[in-house]
């Protein structure tokens, strides 16, 4: 059915959708719609599920790591220095593998106090062995979040869906929800291997030994990259079910282009529509816009190394280049631009512009955009 | 056919809900739609600014418009406040809640505060004038009146949701063209 919803409340819609069992969060502007709408519908009896309210990010995180090892599916959602709060829980829930779904609702990180978007603090996941996934409206939210259920229980790993605050959190936007009943025959119930049980009890977390910890840690790399074609046949099955096809990355008009540019989140829109403003003009130009962080899309940018490409980045690691500009560069060679950081306004006709420098050759390689 | 607006109101009126009421009442009449709150350090009586797209087609820019093919003015008082001809493109239209329109340019207007006060649609003191406003609005983008009131029903509830639709409907009949 197609109504209007903002970002959040798709998610909260998918979580519902999802037959999420427990949620446990923190209020923090602009993640707090996600929860109370989820809080709302669990009062209304329309949703079956705990939801547990806490003092912390962290506090959230943990109650969560303890419902996902007892086997249910479990849900938060933070942003920004919430995220940063529960940072330590993160790798936790990572490294004990398992599976669960947080919205990262991705907002600059202070100080000067910012509630607006920037991509820095979703980005400090990307060492942590989460799934990074970035929505670029609010159906992809819905969507993204939908799957991200079944992505990370099969290969037990974390899932960290990035919406980018206001620009999608609090659009309101057409997004076409689904029924019940297909979301249930894609998403079937949660079940694992194990699970903590008081009538059967082993632990958790315990102190390992280097050698063992080390293996682990290289299953888990291992089934980081497993990840990749996870993603993509999900995507796919989710494309012959709903009718919208998803994978690591979105291709608009790459295969005969010269020029590529390459970014993630919700500006991608305003890009994709620069694109045919230069594509009219008969400048051979495409987007590929990342939709996975995490697990990172190096075969699919290794294929376009014979063309010119150029990241565009929100986020930005101090003292090196933009994240993006880092990750694709070292893949290929590209121009970084760094630009709408802390929230600043990034349009189509900004695009345009810098898409016409980029193909112009007047992009050094790293550019602020300001 | 994209068209985009800049609907300016002070805090408390209601302009975000009023740009959620109009995108549904789009998506009911088969049409695509968004609503973008500028959200900042607003509060009650300060400036606030909503984006808002309809068009035929998915909608796939999320920036902020820089100039509206349409500028809703909630407020004569906003005038004094901001430059409305710096954000309107330059055949673009001005919906006005006044007694009057604007000289100089294309301008609709409609008396939403008397309507709000007729109906006792009053919240701390100020009248509500964001439903009024939307029937105006709708009127002037050619939106069904019944997919506006259908939205309405689905934002309210009980008492709220008559005086609300009542106030879209008068509007949406009283709305004028000013040729000023």
């Amino acid at each position: 059915m197609k109504t209007i919803l903002t970002g959040n409340h798709a998610v909260a819609y998918a979580v519902k959708l999802s037959r999420v069992k427990v949620v446990s969060a923190y209020p923090i502007t602009p993640q707090t719609t996600i929860v109370e709408k989820i809080a709302e519908m669990i009062a209304k009896g329309e949703m079956d599920a705990e939801f547990v309210n806490v003092e912390s990010e962290h506090s959230a995180l943990s109650v969560v790591y303890g419902s996902a090892l007892a086997g249910l599916r479990s849900f938060t959602a933070t942003s920004s220095h919430g995220l940063l709060y529960m940072y330590e829980m993160c790798w936790w829930v990572s490294n004990s593998r398992l599976p669960l779904v947080m919205a990262v609702v991705t907002r600059t990180i202070g100080p000067p106090w910012n509630i607006h978007t920037d991509h820095t603090d979703l980005m400090t996941l990307r060492d942590s062995g989460w799934i990074i996934a970035m929505a670029e409206n609010a159906q992809e939210a819905l969507d993204l979040t939908i799957q991200s259920f079944k992505i990370s229980e099969s290969l037990n790993l974390p899932f960290a869906v990035g919406l980018d605050a206001f620009v999608v959190s609090h659009t309101a936007e057409v997004v076409d929800v689904p029924d019940q009943e297909t979301v249930d025959e894609f998403l079937p119930e949660r079940k694992q291997a194990y699970r903590v049980d008081p009538n059967d009890v082993f632990a958790v977390g315990n102190i390992a030994d280097n050698l063992e910890t080390m293996r682990m840690r290289r299953e888990m790399a291992l089934d980081m990259e497993k990840a990749k074609g996870v993603i993509d046949e999900v995507g796919r099955e989710f494309g012959e079910i709903f009718g919208r096809r998803y994978g690591l990355v979105e291709e608009y008009m790459v295969d005969d282009a010269e020029y590529i540019v390459v970014m993630t989140g919700a500006w991608s829109g305003d890009a994709k529509e620069a694109v045919d403003i230069l594509r009219k003009r008969g400048i051979q130009i495409g987007l590929l816009k990342l939709r996975y962080i995490r697990p990172f899309p190096r075969e699919v940018i290794e294929r376009f190394d014979d063309r010119k490409i150029l990241v565009v980045d929100r986020s930005f690691s101090m003292g090196h280049r933009g994240t993006l500009g880092i990750e694709v560069g070292n893949v290929v060679d590209c121009k970084n631009v760094v630009a709408g950081l802390c929230g600043v306004d990034v349009g189509f006709e900004d695009f345009k512009e810098m898409f016409e420098r980029f193909v112009r050759g007047e992009l050094g390689e790293v550019e602020w955009w300001i | 056919m994209l068209k985009e607006g800049i609907i300016l109101c002070l805090g408390g009126q209601g302009g975000v809900t009023a740009g959620r009421i109009l995108a549904l009442a789009c998506v009911k009449d088969g049409l695509y739609a968004q609503a973008i709150p500028h959200f900042g350090a607003e509060r009650r009586g300060a400036l606030v600014k909503n984006y808002f797209r309809l068009s035929d087609k998915p909608i796939r820019r999320h920036s902020p418009a820089k100039r509206g093919d349409f500028v809703v003015v909630f407020a004569e008082k906003i005038l004094n406040l901001i430059d409305v001809k710096e954000i309107l493109k330059e055949d673009g239209l001005v919906i006005l809640n006044s007694k009057r329109g604007l000289n100089g340019l294309k301008c609709y207007y409609v008396n939403a505060s008397e309507i709000a006060l007729r109906l006792n649609l009053v919240s701390a003191g100020w009248p509500i004038v964001n439903t009024a406003m939307v029937g105006a609005i709708a009127r002037v983008l050619n939106l069904s009146l019944d997919s506006v009131l259908s939205a309405v029903e689905d934002t309210f509830g009980g008492r709220l949701e008559d005086i609300n639709k009542k106030a879209v409907e008068i509007a949406y009949g009283e709305v004028k063209s000013w040729s000023g």
